[in-house]
Formats: structure tokens, sequence, C-alpha cells
């Protein structure tokens, strides 16, 4: 067994996994620097949690190849990684207290004396004192605690954490969130974290993979995949976008001019994604700017078209509005409550405008619904106790 | 029996609620283990079983057929001593009143064990484990002396059949067969009695498990929509408690009709069950034949009307 | 301006009639009605267990033990004054000891293997393992009867054991498997990953969380095996155990001292579960 090497690279080359006809991960191909907090953000069954498994060593490849650093895991047993796993029910020890929980790999490995190095984790995670508790003492947030001091302690090259943070509730988890991202930069591992919640992976990664039904939609840092999505399914699954059908009218120079139901639009080359002549223009809520149509006084620059607002929602922050553009079409609009305008309730009419370099163009052929969130977390009612 | 298949069953189904898999089978084959892994460690057991129970249940069939006696030794003569089978004729009124008799005893136990189930499912709060230990408490005791308890509780001059007789529910029941006019003990009743009390944790638990794993508040969405409680209790409740009640009728019925100890203790020769004369047949006539025969049409009719009861009822959580 | 007084309601159909909470003798049983039958039916359980230790202090007259004579502690004092009665019983104890290890090996492996592997013939043994318990002892002791008759085989202790043996082993194999069926697998996921091997992982984790199901499956198989009369006399020739002693009690003279050992193992069971029970209780507070 390889000792640990605190920040390998890992590397998935071509890799897929089936389970009978259904393809879980589909010719994944991904590089996981060493030392960074790489987040594996997707809808449930998008193949994440399969990616982990199969890193881990608890789920074998149908195809493709793992690498961790230069040694290729491929095929190793869980127990010959240099990888450790925070499961995200914890699967702490119930017959053993949290000091042997904590310390059970270092046994395993022939360490002799642990009670330091325990101590130490302990204390990194504010667990001093609990040592000889049993799990089922604990609450959620300190079994959380217990299931990171209990993988970390071994020093992995690489530690996966399998969205750890979702029994959690709101404000332990985004306590938590920093917590986690405090002692990866403090200790130095490369972190994999899969979670479905966009919030989460946005605050505590350096790098995104977006995956879709087990492939990987888009790659990057949290500003360029929100900023500058490459996909439908990127762009509404992080945040919201608003889309309208365009054709493209001129290519050369900077910027790309783009024909909307007649109206002019300019996009800058660098967010056009495709090279065909239809395209979904895209454009976020919190970049439309809405205006009392008769006072409107709008930047020659700025893409532009007239609406009817439909709808207002004070939200305290900002408000939204529903606005029907003149061919029917409904758009979001997110403004800052800072200069709240009184007259924009609705039926009134407005002006709509947006800096060019705030949006982007996609491929028209992709599905401009794809990566809408469903509400995932809607438990179906189980009263006979049948279906468990 | 004691209280063994009742917990076992118990056990059983509360626990068919497996755990919630995240990733991963949740049979997991133990990652790397040969495929004859299961056979191997099933192989002891299930010689076992098929040497002691299997092959003897078709010995009995054998042993039916053969002629002889017990001094000058048993034999197959062809085609087979199928004389033996006619003594199912001969004590069609054991067999009858067997059946009869476990029936009732069933029943019985359904209509006591039930409001026991549903108190300590629903209305018991913290007395919950303690009411379930008690429940299995009596069992630990043998339950021959138990059943033995009842002849001093049922005795003729004991306080219980003072009492029926004072107040004339032994005339009543007289005029139903039941018991004679002036005793309890050695009659009928004493024998169904004898057998309601032996098998009710073997319908408590059972009951008791299926009940628990209703929600309660589906009782009260019944009375938000109109329902007395009674209503519910026919609507709601009782259909969802069918698979215990199929699981607590089966190992009530099956154990009863073949018993012979209750009869023989609490009733008279006038009330024998073809288990007495099952346990006759081999020990007192030494008739080995016959009494196979006896054995084997019990195990079959028994075998019988279990399959159309399951199928009828539609359950078959049993295992 | 015009000014307007709010006018009082008038007495009419609006107002609603005060009405007062139903009550009566029979309102009481009615809402207490199922905790009325569910201590009756209690009480109908335990009521030949006092019986039971009322006359373990009973001095009879005669043969039998069926009427109330005068209080003594002679039976307690005096268990093994009669004949045969601790003889059988520790046959009983023996035979119970040792058809539970029997049961309890063979049903756990047979249990690892149903629980944990899928392969043909599952369903299978599933049934097979259910049949015994669904079999009536009168078939399942005749039946043995015959086929150890036929194979010359002489009845006695051996005999007792192999049948005990093979009507504990369901019961042990569904114990066991529902508690094995209700492990997490994830934590033996866990504890691979952390480093151990398939064995280190099957006995630090897997065996030990299992263990109180085999715990309670050894109780199981022990009193059913050291209850059982009716497969047992079918099968021992000429041995006695204990409840085989009881029977022939029963025709020959119940003395007290039988009432004594129900006694006891009414108490010794008893304090068990509840000592289990104070334990299991005990863990899970803080």
């Amino acid at each position: 067994m390889t000792t640990a090497k605190t920040g390998a690279d890992l590397r998935i080359i071509n890799t897929t996994k089936r389970f009978g006809d259904f393809v879980a991960v589909d010719d994944l191909t991904l590089t996981i620097p060493a030392g960074s907090f790489f987040a594996l953000l997707g809808p449930s069954g998008c193949g994440k949690t399969t990616t982990l498994r199969m890193v881990a060593g608890l789920e074998e490849p149908t195809a493709g190849t793992i690498l961790i650093g230069d040694e290729d895991v491929t095929w190793s047993k869980p127990y010959k990684r240099p990888v450790n796993t925070v499961f995200q029910s914890y699967a702490l020890f119930p017959h053993l207290d949290i000091y042997e929980n904590v310390a059970f790999g270092l046994r395993r490995r022939g360490v002799k004396d642990v009670s330091k190095t325990v101590e130490d984790m302990l204390a990194l995670t504010e667990l001093t004192g609990l040592a000889r508790r049993k799990p089922q003492q604990l609450s959620g947030g300190q079994q959380q605690r217990v299931a990171l001091a209990r993988a970390l302690i071994n020093q992995p090259a690489v530690l996966l954490l399998d969205e750890p943070l979702g029994a959690l509730d709101l404000k332990l988890r985004r306590q938590m969130q920093l917590e986690l991202k405090r002692i990866q930069t403090e200790v130095g591992s490369t972190f994999v974290h899969v979670t479905h919640d966009q919030e989460e992976a946005m605050t505590m990664a350096d790098t995104i993979a977006v995956m879709n039904a087990g492939r990987v939609e888009q790659l990057g840092a949290p500003a360029d995949l929100y900023e500058n999505p490459s996909t439908t399914f990127v762009a509404n699954f992080l945040g919201q976008s608003n889309f309208f059908d365009g054709a493209v009218t001129d290519r050369s120079g900077d910027y790309v001019s783009v024909t909307v139901q007649g109206r002019h639009v300019s996009i800058p080359s660098s967010r056009v994604h495709t090279q065909g002549a239809d395209v979904h223009v895209g454009v976020r809520p919190e970049k439309l700017r809405i205006r009392y149509r008769d006072d409107a006084q709008v930047n020659d620059n700025d893409n532009r078209l007239e609406a009817v607002v439909s709808d207002s929602s004070f939200i305290g922050v900002s408000t939204q509005y529903l606005v029907d553009t003149p061919w029917g079409q409904e758009l979001t609009v997110f403004a800052q409550n800072t200069h709240r305008d009184e007259r924009l309730v609705p039926g009134a009419a407005v002006i709509v405008t947006w800096a060019p370099d705030h949006t982007f163009a996609l491929d028209a052929a992709q599905d401009v619904d794809a990566g809408v969130e469903i509400d995932e977390d809607a438990a179906t009612p189980d009263p006979v106790g049948v279906s468990s | 029996m004691s209280g063994g298949a009742v917990v076992a069953t118990a056990v059983e189904q509360r626990d068919i609620r497996s755990h919630p898999s995240g990733g991963g089978a949740t049979e997991s084959k133990a990652v790397g283990t040969s495929k004859w892994t299961p056979y191997v460690l099933l192989t002891p057991g299930f010689l076992w079983l098929a040497l002691f129970f299997i092959v003897p249940t078709m010995m009995l069939l054998m042993f039916s057929l053969y002629s002889g006696s017990l001094d000058q030794g048993y034999a197959f003569e062809f085609p087979g001593n199928w004389s033996t089978y006619s003594a199912v004729w001969e004590y069609r009124a054991q067999f009858f009143r067997s059946f009869l008799f476990a029936g009732l005893s069933t029943l019985f136990c359904l209509a006591l064990a039930y409001p026991l189930a549903y108190f300590i499912a629903f209305k018991s709060g913290k007395w919950k484990a303690t009411l379930l230990v008690l429940v299995i408490a009596p069992f630990f005791t043998s339950f021959l002396i138990r059943t033995l308890a009842w002849k001093t509780i049922l005795a003729d001059d004991g306080f219980v059949v003072t009492f029926m007789n004072w107040s004339h529910i032994t005339n009543v029941l007289a005029l139903l067969h039941l018991t004679e006019t002036d005793r309890v003990l050695n009659t009928p009743l004493a024998v169904v009695l004898g057998l309601t009390y032996n098998f009710l944790p073997f319908m408590v638990l059972p009951l008791y498990a299926s009940l628990d794993r209703m929600d309660p508040r589906l009782v009260e969405a019944a009375q938000d929509l109109y329902s007395s409680p009674w209503t519910a209790l026919r609507k709601v409740t009782w259909p969802l408690s069918l698979p215990g009640v199929v699981a607590g009728t089966l190992l009530t019925f099956i154990p009863a009709a073949g018993d012979y100890i209750n009869a023989e203790l609490l009733g008279t020769t006038k009330v024998s069950m073809i288990g007495n004369v099952i346990q006759d047949q081999f020990f007192v006539v030494t008739d080995y034949p016959t009494a196979s025969a006896l054995s084997f049409v019990l195990m079959l009719t028994i075998l019988v009307l279990v399959f159309f009861y399951v199928r009828r009822a539609g359950t078959e959580q049993l295992v | 301006m015009a000014t307007t007084t709010a006018t009082p309601p008038q007495h009419s159909a609006g107002v609603p009639r005060t009405t007062k909470r139903p009550s009566g003798p029979f309102r009481w049983v009615r809402e207490r009605i199922i905790p009325i039958i569910g201590m009756f039916v209690l009480f109908y359980m335990f009521l030949p267990i006092f019986v039971v230790v009322a006359f373990s202090f009973n001095q009879p007259n005669g043969r039998f033990n069926y009427e109330w004579v005068k209080f003594s502690f002679d039976a307690w004092t005096n268990l093994c004054g009669v004949g045969g009665l601790c003889e059988s019983l520790q046959l009983s104890l023996v035979i119970g000891l040792v058809a539970t290890l029997g049961a309890v090996i063979l049903g756990t492996l047979m249990a690892f293997g149903i629980a944990r592997y899928r392969f043909r013939g599952r369903s299978g043994s599933n049934l097979l393992v259910f049949m015994p318990m669904a079999t009536p002892e009168v078939v399942m002791g005749s039946s043995l009867l015959t086929w150890f008759v036929l194979l010359a085989f002489a009845r006695g202790t051996t005999t007792i054991l192999i049948a005990h043996v093979m009507f504990c082993l369901s019961f042990v194999v569904v114990t066991v498997k529902a508690r094995i069926a209700g492990l997490d697998p994830r934590l033996e996921q866990a504890a691979m990953d952390l480093y151990a091997n398939e064995r280190t992982t099957f006995w630090r984790v897997t065996f030990p969380l299992v263990l109180p199901g085999i715990v309670g499956a050894s109780l199981l198989a022990f009193s059913l095996s050291f209850d059982d009369f009716i497969v047992t006399n079918f099968n021992s020739g000429s041995t006695v155990t204990f409840p085989m002693f009881v029977w022939g009690a029963a025709q020959r003279g119940t003395p007290p001292q039988i009432n004594v050992v129900g006694s006891l193992m009414f108490l010794v069971s008893l304090t068990i579960v509840l000592i289990a029970q104070v334990v299991q209780r005990r863990r899970k507070k803080a």
C-alpha cells in the first residue's frame, strides 16, 4: 500500500460505469489538480456519486483508468488506496466510541501510538471532550465532524466528500462550509466534494465540474461557470437564465451581431459558444436593468427591448419582476432594491436593458429547459411503510 | 412450542424494512468474494434440514405403506399397504374436531390479541417496551406447567367455575355442548380455552408488528372525513393490519391443529384431537404404518388449507 | 355626519347554543375500552403464572397439586426430593446448551449466506427454512421417528439433540437474517475505505454489529429446546427430559417442585430480559 502523499493529482481517464443497460458515468475524463478544492456538481442521478465511489474503490469501472499521482489505482481494493471518504450518512461505527472511530484507519495501518494524533485531530474538528461518547449520543453536526476527522486523520492524498452537509440545517451547513474550506487550506490535501447544491459548490470550490447524465457539461472556476456558461444546462443549473431565439448575422470583429425578433443584440465573441447560425441568446435576470419607459435614458451600447410588467414580487433584498415582451415571451428580472421605482407595477410599460458583455450565446440545438431545477427535496409521504 | 416463533416473526416483520441504500447494492456482495461462498455457507444447515426434515417427511409417506409390526419388523410389500389410509375415514371425527378446535381457538386468539396489540402499538406511550416484555414473559415458563395450572383455575369447586355456575353461564354453554352443566374442566370448552391461551402470543406479536408500522395519523384523517372510530377501524386500520393477521392466524392455526397436549390435560377421551390419535397409534397401539398415514394426511390437509388461505389473503410477506 | 352604532346581535338562529362536554358513566368506559380490554388480556395471560408461583408454596394432600391446602416452603427447600426431577432438569439444560450451540453455528452461517448473497435457489432456501416453523410438531416428531426406526437408529439423547437442532435452526436463521438485513452496508464500505481488508472488516465491524442478533437467537433456541415436548416425546426412547417429566407427572402425580422449577424459569428469564432492557436504555442516553 502506498504511503499517503498530501496533494497528488487525481486523473480520471475515459472512465465509464454501466449498471446493466443504464450508463451512470459516460466516458468521463477529468483532472483534479493537487491541493485544490474541487466540486462535482449536478442533479441526482448525474453520476457524480458513482464517480466518487470509483475513485474510492467501492465501485469497479466498466472501462477506463484512474490515476492518483503516478499510481494506477483503477483496480485496487479500497483499503489499498491513499483515499478516504466522508460518507453522506456518516457511516460511523455504532459499536465504537468516537476515539476508536477516529483511530480506526490508523490502527488498521499498524500505527502503534495513536493517542497524540487522535487528540490533535479531535482538537482540529472541535470534538475534544466527546472522545468516549458513542455516535448515537452526538448531534448531527458533531457526527459530521467525527466522519471528517476519521477520514482526515489518515492524511489521504485525496479526500472524497459525498454530500456530507445534506443532513444539516441551514445555519450549521453554512458554518461547516467555511470550516471545511479552512481545514482544506490548512492541511493542503485535495478535496473532492460531491453536491447537488450549487450555492455550496460555488462557495467552497476552487474548481467546479458540472455533471449531467454521466458527462461533464463544463469545468472551471465558479465565477467563470456562472458568468459564462457554455451549455444551457449549466446556464439553468447555476442560477437562472433568460433565453431568446436568435440568428447570427455577423461574426467578424470582437462582437458578434445576432438578431432577436428583429432587434439587434451584441455579444462578445468569447461568449459565443457555438458556430451555428441559430443560437440561444442568454442573459441572467440580475444583469437586466428595468426602467419606466417614459423617462428611460439608455446607453447606446446596451442591448435593449421594450416590455410590459406582468408581475412584481418584493423579496426584501431585491424585487423580482416578470415582464412580457412584445412577442409574448416572459422574462425574469431581478432588481436590487437600492432605488425602488414605485411605478413599476403590473401593466407598466418598461424598457429592459443590459450590457453586451453580460450576454452569452449557446447552441440552439440544446434544450432550453435543461437543468431547470425540479424540487428534489420534496419527500413522498409513506404512511404504511410499504415502500421501505 | 414456546414463544419462539412469535418473536422470530415479529423480528422478521419489523426488519423487513431493509436499510435505505445510497449508491451501491443493498444486498452487497462483500467486495471480492468468490461465487461459491453462498453455497459453502448454506451447505451445513441445508444438509441438516434436508436430512432431518425433508427426508423424514418423505419417509412418513413411505412408512405409511409398509406392513408388519414392531416385533416382526416392517417391510414394503408391493403395491403397498394402502389399508392404513382407511384410518383416515375411521378417525374423521377427530380430524374434524381438530380443525374445528384450531379454528375456534384461532378466532378467539384474534379477538383477544387484536385489542391488546392495538393498545400496545398506539396507546401505550412510554410503557410500550415493558408491555412487549410482559407479553413474551409468560412464555418463559414451561407451557406444560402453565397448562396444568389451568386445571387449578378451572377446578370444579374453584372460584371461576363456581361463579360460572352461579350465573348460569355454564348452563348456556352446556346447551351448545361446550361444557357439562356443572363442569368446565374436561370439556371441549376447556380444550379450546387451553389452545387459545397457549397460542395467544403467536397472534399478538405479528399483529403488533403490523400495526406498529402504520401511521396513526391515517385514523385521524379518516375521522376528519366523517368516519366514526368503529368505521375507521373497519375501513382503515383492519385492512392495513392484514399481513399481521395472516401471519398470526397461520402461526396459531397450524400448531393448534396438531396439538394433543391441551386435549389430554384439559379434555377427555371423548374430545380427543387427531394429535391424540397419532400419539396413541405410535406409542400404545404401536401401529406405525397407520400412525404415519394419519400424520401424513394431517400435514397434507394443513398444506392445502394454508395454500388456499394465503392465496386468498394475498400476502406473501411470510418469509 | 352619519354615526354608526353597533347593534347588539339578536338572539336568532345565528347565535350558537352552548353545549356541555359529553359525560356519563358509559362514556368513561367507552373512551378507555381498548386499554381495558388490553389489560384484561394481559391479566388472562399472566393468570396461570400467578397460580404456578402460588402453588409452589403449597403442601398438597394427595398426589396432585390442584387444590390449595396450606402454605409451606418444603418444595423450595427440597427441590430434588422428587425422584427423577433433577435428573430430567439437568438433561434438559445440557441438551439445551448443546442444541443451541449447533443451531446457532449452522443457522448463522445460513443466515449470512441467504442475507448477503444473490444466488440461484435463494427463494427456495427461504422457503425451506420457513417450513419447519409452519409444520405441526406432531408431524415433525412422527416423521423423524419413522426415519429413525427405518434406520434402526436407537432413540435417546442423540436423537433428541438431532431433532432440537433441526427445529431451532429455522428460528436462528430468521432472527439473525433480520439483524443482518438491518445492517447499513456503508459501514463495511467505510471500514474498507479506512484500510481494513475483507477479513478485518468482517471481524471488526460486521460481526460485532450482528452479535446482538446472534445472542437473541441463542436465547430463543435455548428456550425452544428446553421447553419442547411433542417432538422430544416422539424421539426420546426411554430418556426423560424435564417437559416429559412434567407430562408423566400429570398422570402419576404433580409435586409442587414442578411449580418451583416453573417459577424459577420465569424469574430467571424475566430478569435476563429486564437487564437487557435496562442496558439498552442506558446505551441510548447521553
